[in-house]
């Protein structure tokens, strides 16, 4: 395998507390190592240039079947988007829900290595991990869902800690999950009823727990099985005016709470597409930023993290797991509308959305992802996602650097908006003269998620005998002033290396990598109850027997990449 | 000044051709060499246009100042004027689906029959129809709800199903029969149907001006009849009994009157 010598570039790391400074990077048989290791690289000159570890993203849509029912209904997301495949790259198009291959090859020229499936319905695992095997070079895992997950409700209603342990354990191992996701919890099951729960007290029908029970209870569960990653929320009354509270409410859930994880996370919480549960008013006249309030919340407590969720302004395509939301999207914007039961564990909708510069709702949206990035006082702890494709297409992350960047590039989107001014006394960007340099760019796309995600000895910064995940981009931040620099450079990487391989160069992807597909294997002490509950709900209710329930490594996942952890103790 | 490029085809594809750069923008500031250059696909091969057609003449300044005239049996070949903002195209003969699709401006004219999918999306200008239309004719992308936004569509002869399928604005004329499924989903636009209409006539739709001439086999049941009216439609002065529809769609609201879809049969 080649060796590589990045020499002279401008360095980012915060794992490394480099800022800039001039520093070589070697890279050996997939590995970061020390430059006298090497024997004959291959020099790769970076001066004027920046260097960072691959981005990690921590929260996006991207495999699984609701991204694939969201790509059969919006042909026209795919119009004029189709390129022929050239080179290594195969046929691709799609612009808010790209193909599986031009996924991949957009997050490598981004310069990312991990993106992580932000919401795996368990029975439709197998459809998630086929097409994160079909998704080339990125190194993907995926979050099962649990808020409204029959056996969870039922356990829980009882306080059985253990119970829900040991079906965590089984669902992970069953499914080849990551992490325990939380969308809507009870609510979604509710939607089951035609109902909702709009607040986290609201008792979901027939189970008749809250959906703070559910909360507290699987992250009770999550830091028992001390799993890398914390509890992943998104919680009740996401979109609405006013949401703010119930936001709060769940963020006070979890207060003193402390990781009981080995892998070196400080969060017990994280809090997804924040900029969606930010809102303040009562109606979509007075709605207004509420950044504010949860930025002084979260600033203050350092066991939540967090991702903006940020409006990018496009026409996109919304697919959530949170049912009753899409119904309630589909009735404001009269757009179509897909709905989806999934039998005992969740549901999903999906609505094209327009993100229009000319409506004043969506301008404050924007504005508000911007000030959660632009108050934080850590940004290890506050990390960027367009919620894709939610709130805007992961392609978009240049253009949110560039606003995050720039007091000027966020003036002149303010400019070119309609309501602009009615924008700006609802928000407070325009107030905020603050601008992200690289350093907490790279803490906001690398080193806060990989801690976040448990994975910081193996992404996220560029320390000796880490992966050789290394992203350079043809930017100088000594000499660029104009902002667009920003957009074009983190779009197009000068170089990406993963797992030591060269599979970008000035934004042409040279190579589909060895992509690996990441998985949690937590070992509990037997638990017969559990065993029986599985047996008798996949023989009571389930449409599919236990045997073709298990995502099987081999046929649907090219190189599993298995994290062990024991919780028998 | 205005200048004319001839395009002559040559050579029949043996798939359908597809040719999006036959418009006035593509051709304008280019001469036949380079129009002859310019590519076109037959399924998963890229080719020149010079391979199906002898050019003559060259492209204006700008698109305004370019017309072309396709001569010749162009019944497979695709996409021609597809979004073209300005300038002109005729078509001796027939051409094949999309043609016209999202133009934006200037004159399409095929004087023969186009396929399925013309005017797609079309936004504006003028486009005009010697023979008969396809089905969707105006109609919106697969899967889009913004079908034909404006300009004007005239077709002489019949159009197929679903004409005008989510219309949005503009205006489509034709001149004989149509098949069923006009104006389905539609929120805007007119359509005149100066022969036969059959059935499923401005089904979902949420509002727009549907006219027609002759008979209708079955009204939709979400229309009502409401009362008769004295218009002129298209040169023709008469009688029409006004149905408004389709009540098992939203509505909305003009000073404080609902604003439904409107279908006008002449007596």
């Amino acid at each position: 395998m080649a060796e590589y010598l990045i020499k002279n570039g401008f360095v980012f790391d915060p794992v490394l507390g480099i800022k800039g400074d001039k520093t070589d990077i070697a890279v050996k048989e997939g590995k970061i190592v020390e430059s006298t290791a090497l024997s004959n690289p291959q020099v790769i000159d970076a001066a004027g240039k920046t260097v960072m570890a691959a981005g990690v993203d921590i929260h996006a849509h991207v495999a699984g079947p609701k991204v694939n029912a969201g790509r059969n209904f919006r042909p026209e997301d795919k119009l004029f988007t189709y390129k022929a495949g050239k080179g290594a790259m195969r046929m691709a198009g799609g612009f808010s829900i790209p193909t599986t291959f031009k996924t991949g090859y957009e997050y490598a020229r981004m310069g990312y290595g991990t993106v992580m499936e932000a919401a795996m319905p368990p029975l439709y695992a197998r459809h998630v991990h086929e097409e994160m095997r079909d998704t080339p070079i990125i190194d993907e895992g995926a979050y099962p869902v649990f808020g409204n997950n029959w056996f969870v409700l039922e356990y829980l209603k009882n306080n059985e800690l253990e119970n829900t342990a040991a079906y965590i354990s089984w669902l992970l191992r069953t499914t080849r999950g990551y992490a325990v996701k939380i969308v809507n919890p009870g609510g979604t099951e509710a939607w089951g009823w035609g109902l909702n729960c709009n607040s986290i007290h609201d008792p979901v029908p027939y189970f008749d727990i809250t959906p703070a029970q559910i909360m507290k209870g699987l992250m009770d569960a999550n830091e028992y099985l001390k799993l890398p990653h914390s509890i992943h929320v998104h919680t009740n009354n996401l979109g609405n005016p006013g949401n703010y509270e119930t936001t709060l409410d769940t963020f006070k859930l979890f207060e003193g709470e402390k990781p009981k994880d080995s892998f070196g996370r400080s969060q017990v919480m994280h809090h997804t597409h924040v900029q969606f549960h930010s809102y303040g008013g009562d109606n979509w006249g007075n709605f207004e930023s509420k950044a504010d309030v949860m930025m002084d919340y979260v600033n203050a407590h350092d066991n939540l993290t967090i991702d903006i969720g940020q409006v990018t302004l496009d026409e996109t395509t919304t697919m959530t797991a949170d049912g009753p939301f899409e119904h309630h999207l589909t009735e404001l914007n009269h757009l179509k509308w897909a709905n989806r039961d999934v039998e005992l564990e969740t549901c999903a909708g999906i609505v094209p959305y327009i993100y229009s510069p000319n409506i004043k709702v969506c301008g404050i949206q924007w504005a508000i992802g911007l000030e959660l990035a632009l108050m934080a006082k850590d940004l290890m702890r506050v990390f960027i996602t367009t919620d894709h494709p939610n709130a805007g297409p992961f392609t978009r992350y240049p253009r949110v650097m560039k606003w995050l960047m720039s007091q000027k590039a966020r003036e002149a989107q303010l400019d070119a908006m309609k309501y602009g001014d009615k924008v700006r006394d609802a928000t407070f960007i325009s107030g905020i003269d603050r601008e992200l340099d690289l350093y907490e760019i790279a803490q906001m796309t690398r080193a806060g998620t990989a801690k976040a995600l448990g994975l910081k000895d193996m992404y996220g910064s560029l320390k000796v005998g880490i992966e050789a995940d290394v992203a350079v981009y043809d930017y100088n931040p000594e000499t660029a002033e104009d902002p667009e620099l920003i957009e074009k450079a983190f779009g197009n990487a000068a170089y990406l290396f993963k797992a030591g391989e060269m599979v970008v160069r000035d934004g042409e992807i040279l190579g589909n990598g060895r992509k690996r597909t990441l998985w949690v294997d937590v070992k509990v002490n037997d638990n017969p109850q559990v065993r029986r509950d599985i047996t008798e709900k996949f023989l009571k209710y389930y449409t599919v027997s236990e045997a073709n329930y298990e995502v099987h490594e081999e046929g649907y996942i090219r190189n599993p990449f298995r994290i062990e952890v024991d919780a028998t103790q | 000044m205005m200048e004319t490029v001839t395009l002559t085809i040559k050579k029949q594809p043996e798939l359908r051709l597809e040719a999006e750069k036959i418009t006035p923008d593509a051709f304008a500031g280019k001469s036949a060499a380079e129009i002859a250059e310019l590519p076109v696909f037959e399924g998963r091969e890229t080719a020149t246009l010079g391979t199906y057609f002898d050019v003559a003449g060259k492209g204006g300044e700008t698109a305004a100042e370019t017309k072309i005239v396709v001569k010749g049996d162009a019944s497979r070949v695709k996409y021609i004027g597809m979004k073209m903002t300005a300038g002109e195209i005729l078509v001796e003969g027939s051409a094949d689906m999309y043609a016209g699709a999202w133009m934006e401006g200037g004159k399409l004219v095929v004087k023969g029959d186009v396929d399925a999918f013309s005017g797609t999306g079309m936004k504006g200008g003028i486009f005009e129809i010697g023979g008969n239309a396809g089905n969707y004719l105006g109609a919106a992308y697969r899967g889009d709800w913004r079908g034909m936004q404006g300009g004007t569509i005239r077709v002489k002869g019949n159009a197929g199903s679903d004409t005008g399928y989510f219309m949005n604005g503009g205006t489509i004329v034709v001149e004989g029969d149509v098949d069923v499924h006009v104006a389905t989903h539609a929120e805007g636009g007119t359509i005149i149907i100066k022969g036969n209409g059959k059935s499923k006539i401005g089904g979902q739709m949420v509002k727009g001006d549907i006219y027609v001439f002759g008979t209708i086999d079955v009204m939709m049941p979400g229309f009502v009849y409401r009362k008769d009216v004295d218009l002129e439609v298209d040169g023709t002065k008469a009688t029409f009994a006004l149905y408004e529809g389709d009540m098992g769609e939203r509505h909305g609201k003009r000073k404080g009157e609902v604003i439904y879809g409107k279908i006008y049969q002449k007596y």
